[in-house]
């Protein structure tokens, strides 16, 4: 169906305190007209990938906070790739130097939002960036 | 909505019967991502889900389908969780649907269930999928029951379906159930009280959660006094029901109301987050269960068959209307019934008429 809203997983991966701006982002998309499936803290890359499959979803998005991107978000690339979750959108919220925003795309990172990126914008960046299925 | 809409499908032209063999031979087969794709096919009501159907209703009946609702908050999730735990440790294999409002203005939804049941997340033998309701009004009971066919066929033993029960359609989704758990926590308060006498003449078993919370074992006892007015007022509306029957009884009350309810549902009290009274909450389901073939297991089955066929059936009338060949007569008796020149009765009748042409 044409008019299938984007779906999108936000999770919260390792040992982040609290997930305040994740939960507003959550809320944000959802104003937007996303589907937001919400999965919580301390989420682990298996854990993260298991419900990105049962989900279908078309985007995960990771917010990282503790400076921890380089070892997670690797780990959940590769994961997703290994279960075969090829064409899921990854994208990422965090405090993210450029050298490791480099790296992170060529592993196949999407998008990169750092702070001050406004909800609008990443709502944008996905109608824009997510691509067709079946 | 369109603002936020997926691009259209790829490969949408490709033959579905086809697509959906590959689907369901693959999900019958232990394959995760040919189950979730096949959910989400369901969701979108595509050809492939159709096509799907038609191949895994029949391996279907097998699972014990429960609904579980009940007001925001009440602990819905969180039980789900549990019971899921108590569950896998009797070898049951656990599919959980989960139901959230979709925004009726934006179209988005947050699907916030998942959160409470991510313990389960590495346990093969638990699915959760959490699906938005869309405002498919009416639709939603045969959306979630052939969801939770699919995850049947696919051998889940259990499926748990957990919807908000604020709505009418959320209510339906879980009047659909063979099982239907209401969940109510202690002292609520009474904007609470309004829904729950609707709620609760869809109950078969009652749940005071939040046991560790003062008031439990007052509002059970309340619940346990309403519930024998519901009864009896639920016997006074069947039998209005009846006496209309083959007159213009939308399917809505015919899936929540044209169904036995036990005379007196049974009120346990849990405490999700300890785990308390969850084994005896169990028992309670396996014995409704038990009460099976026929009586209540038999009623669900059929609410359950009409909440899927009048909704296929109706969404191809309207098909049916709006083909090319027809759609200007369809478009002429609208308008007609808008300028008050047509009743709606009438005009319902012409519609029906030119089908048959
Ligand atoms: N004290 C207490 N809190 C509970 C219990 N069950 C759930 N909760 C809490 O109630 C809140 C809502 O729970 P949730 O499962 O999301 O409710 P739902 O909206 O009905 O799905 C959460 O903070 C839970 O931790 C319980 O048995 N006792
Ligand atoms: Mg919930």
């Amino acid at each position: 169906m044409t008019d299938r809203p984007i779906k999108v997983l936000i999770a919260k991966p390792g040992l982040d305190g609290h997930d305040r701006g994740a939960k507003v982002l959550a809320r944000g998309l959802r104003d937007e007209g996303f589907e937001v499936v919400y999965t919580g803290l301390r989420q682990t890359p298996e854990m993260v990938t298991t419900a990105a499959l049962q989900e279908d979803v078309d985007v995960v998005g990771l917010s990282i906070l503790s400076g921890a991107h380089m070892t997670l978000v690797p780990r959940v690339c590769r994961l997703l790739q290994e279960t075969g979750l090829t064409d899921v959108m990854v994208v990422i919220g965090g405090i993210i130097p450029d050298v490791d925003a480099d790296e992170l795309r060529s592993i196949g990172v999407a998008g990169i939002f750092g702070p001050g990126t406004t909800i609008a914008e990443v709502a944008e960046f996905l109608r824009a960036n997510v691509r067709a299925r079946d | 909505m369109s603002t936020s809409s997926a691009p259209a499908t790829g490969v949408a032209g490709a033959d579905p019967a086809a697509r959906a063999r590959v689907l369901t031979d693959a999900a019958t087969n232990g394959d995760r991502r040919a189950l979730a794709r096949l959910l989400t096919a369901v969701e979108n009501r595509t050809p492939i889900a159709e096509a799907a159907l038609r191949v895994l209703y029949p391996k279907a009946g097998r699972a014990h389908i429960v609904g579980i609702t009940g007001a925001p908050g009440a602990g819905k999730s969180t039980l789900v969780a549990v019971l899921i735990a108590e569950a896998r440790r009797a070898g049951r294999a656990v599919g959980v649907v989960a139901v959230d409002p979709s925004s009726p203005i934006t179209g988005g939804a947050l699907l916030g269930d998942r959160v409470r049941m991510q313990a389960h997340a590495a346990d093969a033998d638990v699915f959760i999928r959490s699906m938005a309701s869309r405002g498919h009004a009416g639709g939603l009971a045969a959306t979630s029951a052939a969801a939770a066919a699919v995850l049947d066929a696919c051998d889940f033993d259990l499926v748990l379906i957990e919807t908000v029960g604020t709505g009418q359609s959320e209510v339906e989704v879980a009047a659909a159930a063979d099982t239907t758990v209401v969940l109510e926590a202690p002292e609520m308060g009474d904007e609470i009280q309004a829904i729950k006498a609707g709620l609760l003449e869809v109950a078969d078993i009652v749940v005071v959660n939040k046991g560790d919370r003062p008031g439990a074992q007052r509002t059970a006892s309340q619940l346990r006094a309403m519930l024998v007015a519901v009864a009896r007022v639920g016997a006074a509306d069947r039998g209005h029901h009846g006496a209309t029957e083959g007159s213009v009884v939308p399917p809505s009350i015919l899936t929540t109301r044209g169904r036995p309810r036990p005379k007196q549902p049974e009120v346990l009290i849990t405490t999700a987050t300890s785990g308390d009274g969850i084994p005896e909450l169990l028992a309670a389901l396996n014995r409704h269960r038990g009460l099976g073939r026929e009586g209540p297991g038999a009623a669900a089955r059929l609410a359950r068959a009409q909440a899927q066929v009048w909704s296929i059936l109706a969404e191809r009338t309207r098909a049916s209307l709006a083909e090319s060949h027809r759609r200007a007569g369809t478009t002429a008796i609208l308008q007609a019934v808008a300028d008050h020149e047509l009743d709606p009765f009438a005009a319902a009748d012409r519609l029906l008429a030119t089908l048959r042409e």
